[in-house]
Order: structure tokens, then C-alpha cells, then sequence
């Protein structure tokens, strides 16, 4: 009797630390969010993923823990300069068997701590001998647990045609990595891999997406095809691509392959490798530029040349790049907030989507002033510049781009004190 | 002057709305019951709830403005802070008095308060979709326990019915003494006001599935493997998870030695 306690006590350890190595391995790719399935608990299944993707938890770095994100394995034949998991690597390696991510995503789901699974892993043996795997996981959850919450794979490079198309059966969301924004990069950093079997599965996939909703649209019962579409993670700061360049890849997959999202993952240094630049901290504050270019993008009608072009391929650090555009165009400015068309509102810094809905909402009943503005989530400090409410200002004179950048950045009034600090951030880079 | 009381209820405060347009007495306070100071000079108007009045208001309420609008009243009610009876009641007013459609007007205090106070419970509400931890009882259980800034439990039901339709399950509010419970059929809500002591925050050791703590334990391994130490960023940490929601959260808790 007490040897089966203890059977069970080791088996216990053995799980935990499989899954100690399996989530660390995973934690780089951010290419996760459980946000535009939709799966409705029909059959008093378990599980309902409506609309909205829940964050159940957040890390100590911030990042929204919402799907159970794991490798079914860090054994890999591949050797990529940039990922943990490379063959050449000296690291602990484990893998689940299938049943153990089923009993864990279940158990995690029933307790409320997750909204789904994400699965991906190294490539062992081969990409179909991978992708088989993934691929019956996701099966048994939807067919044997008649689980409806949110199933995220991750395509091995490489793998069949068959095995995405079925992977897309059972799975809310498929991601194809490309990892590195160019094929020079991509070369040095994994010679195993190419852009044409990255580009390959996602062209598929969208193919797939297409023909599943054409034939939703002529029999209703239909298989779907990852009903929350593809994504995919582009590495920043591992290779010497600029900002234009990222920008404009990813507004080319958002067109080509209509993308769902792309996500950016600043390199955190984890390889000694000789290939990488040698750097101490990620890049954080590029990558949250980065991802503040993309929302301009997609919800903000922004096209990715007025953000960045050949001439200035880099994003300000220091400044979002939306009052960065609006310095660079003075001309479009001041708006006057009770006629200015919606567009043009949302193109304003210190309004967001919510305030100018508003803006647009409340002024057919009434002139508004900056009073009601501010009342309704405005940031005057920074719109002010920008904006007239009844042909009047809040400002008395036109500054310079240059003096409003430096006012809204190091506060009003405190010009001198502004120009010191930044004298003072030279001498530190150059000491 | 005109100090109102009612019972605390939404339908409550519908009829006081209904007897306050009878009397064309607009009111100069509005309280519940049990905590009403009755006023020195000046009318004391004690409504008593009828649900005729109530669905004439309400369906009054329904030709005047969209389902959002129903809904962010109400939500309104459940946001229980100070002054919400009035807020309520002069948006009402607002929305009787004018013969357009007044929700958009954000420019209008009254408009723009209920707009907020709504979005707040809508938060609270989202937060507590994600914040509650189920705990397996041995006999098959999943039970949670809460205690919301606003009074969101009514909201959050329907979300746990969809999810959860083969398990049953059971939700405790323990600031405001009752629970909802869902027996593989249907949600009650079920008043259950026990003692301070013995008032349930976690499962008692005997009563737990055998499998609970080491499901737990997972959590917190998981939890402390996705994090990563070089991105560490306590401030945004605590912006998403304010330290009072911690409590109930497992990868919270000091860790299990083994
Ligand atoms: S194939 Fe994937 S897991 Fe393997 S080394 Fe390359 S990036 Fe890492």
C-alpha cells in the first residue's frame, strides 16, 4: 500500500518537472493570445471560447498568461543560433507523452486557470513524426473530452500538407513562425530552414481558411478550418533588420496571408552563440514601439509608409510613433474636434479609439469644449497642441515640433531642465 | 425636500422612480432602508416596492433606449457606490424628458456617469471571469469563492453556465453572504449567510478531491517557468493584478515544499 504512494509521489515529480522544462522552453514565443475563436459550448461539452480571449494570469514581467503554452518536447535536430531548444545547446531535455497534455489542459480548463492549450515543440525525428503528435493531441481533446476551449498548434517547419490540413480541423488557431524578418538572417541564424517551407504552409493555410468559409457559406455543417485564422513571430534584435523593414513585412503577410496578428518578440540573450549580437537586456522599449506601429496599422488606418519609410527607418524611442507622426506633419493639424471627420480625430495624440467615439457620439447633441473632452479620457497635455474645440486653443502661441516633442515629453515649463537631461543622456552614452 | 428610501432592490428603485413622476417630487435624497437617516425638514417618502410600477417604468425605460443602455443601468445598480441611486434616477429622467435618444450624449453628466460607473462593473466583472480558482471537492465539486469591489456575481453566472455545462460548480460571494450554485441543469442563487468564522475562503483538507493540491502545484510550477526573469516589470505586473485580487489567485500562494 505505502509502495503506491509513493509510485504515485514519483510520478508526481517526474510530471512536475517535465513541465518546469516544457513551459521554459516555450516561454519565448509570444505568438499566443486565445482572442477570436469561437466555439460554443453546444454539445454540454467542457469549454466555451467566445469572442474575447480571457488573461487568467499575469507573469512577473507582464505578459497575459491565458493559454497553457508548452513544447511536447525540447528534443530537437535542428540548431538554431537563437532558440534554447538548438541541438548543440547543453540543457535538460523531456517530453510529454499525449496523454499527459490532455490530462493536464483538461484539469488546468476545469479549474478555470487557462482558456486553452498551446502547444508547439522541438522537432524530433522528423516534422510529420512531430506534427502527428500535435495533431492527436488536439484530437483526442476535441473528440474524447468534447473540450471547446481554445486550441492554438504551432506547424512544424516542414511537415505535410495532410497533417496541417488536419491540424486545422481540431485547432481555433494555427501559427508558422518566420522567426527572422529576412532570408539573409535567416540563413546565418538557422541554415536548416528556408522562407519558401515557412512561407509554403502559410500560403496553405490561407488557401484552407478561404475554401473552409466558402463552404461554410454553402452547407452550414461544414467542417470549420481554424476558425480564429493564422499567426506568426518575428524575432527583434537578433538580426540587423531596421524597423522599415519589420514594418513592411509584416503589413505584406497582414495583406498576403491575411495574418490574424504578427507578434514581436525582443531577443532576450540566451545564446552564447557567435552569430548573435552581443546584447545584455531585450530590446523592450523597441519591440513595445514596435507593436504600438502595428496597432497604427491595423486599427488606426495608419499605412506602414507613413510610419517609417527609407529614410527614416527607425522608430523613435522616446515618442510613440503617433504623435511622432503627427510632428512630422504639422499641416494636418490643429483638428477642430466638433467637425474634423473620425479618421482624422483618431489621428490626434491623446485620443484614443473610445474618446474619439465619443467625441464623434456626444457632439451631435452639443458643442463640445475642452472641459468635455477631458471628461471623456482626452489627454489635453499632449492633445492640446493638436486640436481647437470651437475654433478656440488651449495653447496661445504655434511651437516649433521640436519645443511641443520637448514639452510633452519632460513636462510644461520645464524646457531648460529638459534640454540639461538630455545633455546628461549623451554624456552617458558616451562615458 | 424630498428624502426617499426603498428597499435596496433594483425593482425598488424603479418604483421610487414611478412614485417620485406620480408626485412630481423630485427627490432630494435617495437611501436604502436600513441605512436612511430620516430627514429634520422636509418630506420622508417611504416606497414600497410594486412590481406594477416597476414594469411600467422598465418597459417605459425599454421604448426609450437600446438593450446596451438597459443593461448599463442595471449595471449601474450592481456598481453600489455612493450617489448611485441618483445617478440612476436623473438618467432616467434624462432619458423620459427628451425626445431624442439621449446615449450618446456624453457631454451630459449624468450620461457619461453611468457610461463609467458600467464600464467599471464590466471590468470587475471580466476580472472576476478570469480571477476565480476552482477547487475540486471529493465528491466532485469545483468551488470558488469571491469578494468583488461591485456586486458582480449575477453577472458572471452565464459565463460559468456556458463554460462549465458538465461540471458542477458553486461560486461564493463572501463579502455579501450568497453563493450560485449549478447542479448540471441550471444556476440557483442561493442566500447562505454563515458566520464570520465560519465563512469558506479555501477547501478544508478533508473535504478536497486527492488530486487538488498537486493539480495547484502544477499551476505554480508552470506559472514560475513561463516568467521571464530578464523582461521583469513589477509595475505592470501589479497594474494587471492589483494585490486584492492575490488571494484567491494558487500561483499566488507561498509554494508547496515536497
Ligand atoms: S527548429 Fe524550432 S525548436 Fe528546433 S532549434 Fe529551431 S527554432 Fe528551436
Amino acid at each position: 500500500m505505502s509502495l503506491k504512494v509513493q509510485d504515485v509521489r514519483v510520478m508526481e515529480s517526474r510530471l512536475i518537472e517535465k513541465l518546469s522544462i516544457l513551459a521554459d522552453a516555450a516561454k519565448y514565443d509570444v505568438s499566443c493570445s486565445s482572442s477570436g475563436g469561437k466555439r460554443k459550448n453546444e454539445n454540454k461539452g467542457l469549454g466555451n471560447a467566445e469572442g474575447m480571449g480571457i488573461c487568467h494570469s499575469y507573469t512577473e514581467d507582464g505578459r497575459c498568461v491565458s493559454l497553457l503554452k508548452i513544447l511536447l518536447t525540447n528534443h530537437c535536430i535542428y540548431d538554431c543560433a537563437y532558440c534554447v531548444t538548438r541541438r548543440s545547446n547543453d540543457v535538460k531535455r523531456a517530453a510529454f507523452t499525449v496523454q499527459e497534455v490532455v490530462d493536464l489542459t483538461i484539469n488546468f480548463y476545469r479549474r478555470n486557470y487557462i482558456e486553452g492549450l498551446f502547444l508547439s515543440s522541438g522537432i524530433f525525428k522528423n516534422a510529420d513524426y512531430t506534427m502527428e503528435r500535435l495533431v492527436r493531441v488536439a484530437k483526442k481533446l476535441r473528440q474524447e473530452h468534447k473540450f471547446n476551449g481554445c486550441i492554438h498548434l504551432k506547424t512544424i517547419p516542414g511537415a505535410s500538407e495532410e497533417l496541417i490540413k488536419e491540424a486545422g480541423l481540431y485547432a481555433d488557431r494555427l501559427s508558422v513562425n518566420i522567426e527572422l524578418p529576412s532570408e539573409m538572417s535567416l540563413q546565418q541564424l538557422a541554415p536548416e530552414k528556408n522562407y519558401k517551407e515557412v512561407l509554403e504552409p502559410m500560403g496553405s493555410i490561407k488557401q484552407q481558411l478561404v475554401q473552409a468559409k466558402e463552404e461554410k457559406k454553402l452547407f452550414k455543417s461544414a467542417p470549420g478550418f481554424a476558425p480564429a485564422g493564422q499567426s506568426t513571430q518575428l524575432i527583434v534584435g537578433a538580426s540587423a533588420e531596421n524597423d522599415h523593414q519589420i514594418l513592411q513585412l509584416s503589413s505584406q503577410l497582414y495583406k498576403d496571408f491575411s495574418l490574424k496578428r504578427v507578434y514581436y518578440s525582443g531577443y532576450v540573450p540566451i545564446s552564447s552563440d557567435n552569430r548573435l549580437p552581443i546584447i545584455t537586456e531585450p530590446p523592450i522599449i523597441r519591440e513595445n514601439r514596435i507593436y504600438q506601429a502595428d496597432w497604427l496599422m491595423r486599427f488606426y488606418g495608419f499605412d506602414a509608409k507613413e510610419i517609417v519609410d527609407e529614410q527614416h527607418p527607425h522608430l523613435d524611442l522616446e515618442i510613440d510613433p503617433k504623435l511622432g507622426w503627427a510632428l512630422r506633419n504639422r499641416h494636418a493639424f490643429p483638428v477642430e474636434v466638433n467637425t474634423a471627420d473620425y479618421e482624422l480625430i483618431l489621428r490626434v495624440p491623446g485620443i484614443g479609439i473610445k474618446s474619439a467615439q465619443k467625441i464623434v457620439s456626444a457632439r451631435r447633441f452639443t458643442q463640445l469644449s475642452f472641459e468635455h473632452l477631458r471628461q471623456m479620457g482626452v489627454v489635453l497635455k499632449r492633445a492640446k497642441y493638436f486640436i481647437t474645440c470651437q475654433t478656440k486653443s488651449l495653447q496661445r502661441q504655434d511651437f516649433e515640433s521640436e519645443l511641443i516633442r520637448r514639452k510633452i515629453l519632460f513636462g510644461e515649463g520645464s524646457v531648460r531642465s529638459a534640454l540639461l537631461t538630455q545633455q546628461l543622456d549623451l554624456f552617458k552614452q558616451v562615458g | 425636500m424630498h428624502f426617499y428610501t426603498y428597499d435596496g432592490t433594483f425593482e425598488g428603485l424603479l418604483t421610487l422612480v414611478f412614485e417620485a413622476y406620480e408626485r412630481k417630487a423630485w427627490p432630494t435624497s435617495i437611501a436604502q432602508e436600513h441605512l436612511a437617516q430620516p430627514g429634520m425638514f422636509g418630506e420622508n417618502i417611504a416606497v414600497v416596492t410594486e412590481e406594477q410600477k416597476t414594469a411600467r417604468v422598465w418597459q417605459g425605460l425599454q421604448k426609450k433606449l437600446s438593450i446596451n443602455a438597459q443593461q448599463a443601468l442595471y449595471h449601474t445598480y450592481l456598481w453600489e457606490q455612493p450617489g448611485f441611486e441618483q445617478i440612476i434616477f436623473d438618467y432616467i429622467r434624462l432619458a423620459f424628458s427628451s425626445e431624442q435618444n439621449i446615449e450618446g450624449n456624453y457631454a451630459a453628466p449624468c450620461v457619461l456617469q453611468v457610461q463609467q460607473a458600467a464600464k467599471q462593473v464590466h471590468r470587475e466583472k471580466h476580472r472576476m471571469e478570469a480571477f476565480v480558482r476552482f477547487q475540486k471537492t471529493a465528491d466532485g465539486l469545483y468551488f470558488a469563492t469571491i469578494s468583488p469591489d461591485f456586486n458582480v456575481l449575477p453577472l458572471i453566472v452565464r459565463h460559468f453556465e456556458r463554460r462549465y455545462a458538465d461540471q458542477r460548480w458553486a461560486i461564493y460571494d463572501t463579502n455579501r453572504r450568497y453563493g450560485a450554485y449549478y447542479d448540471l441543469r441550471q444556476v440557483s442563487l442561493v442566500n447562505l449567510d454563515l458566520p464570520p468564522h465560519q465563512r469558506p475562503t479555501s477547501l478544508a483538507p478533508e473535504v478536497k478531491d486527492a488530486d487538488e493540491d498537486v493539480y495547484q502545484q502544477l499551476w505554480q510550477v508552470y506559472f514560475d517557468n513561463v516568467n521571464i526573469p530578464e523582461r521583469r516589470n513589477p509595475k505592470l505586473h501589479l497594474r494587471h493584478i492589483p494585490r486584492r485580487y492575490w488571494k484567491y489567485l494558487s500561483e499566488k500562494q507561498p509554494r508547496q515544499l515536497r
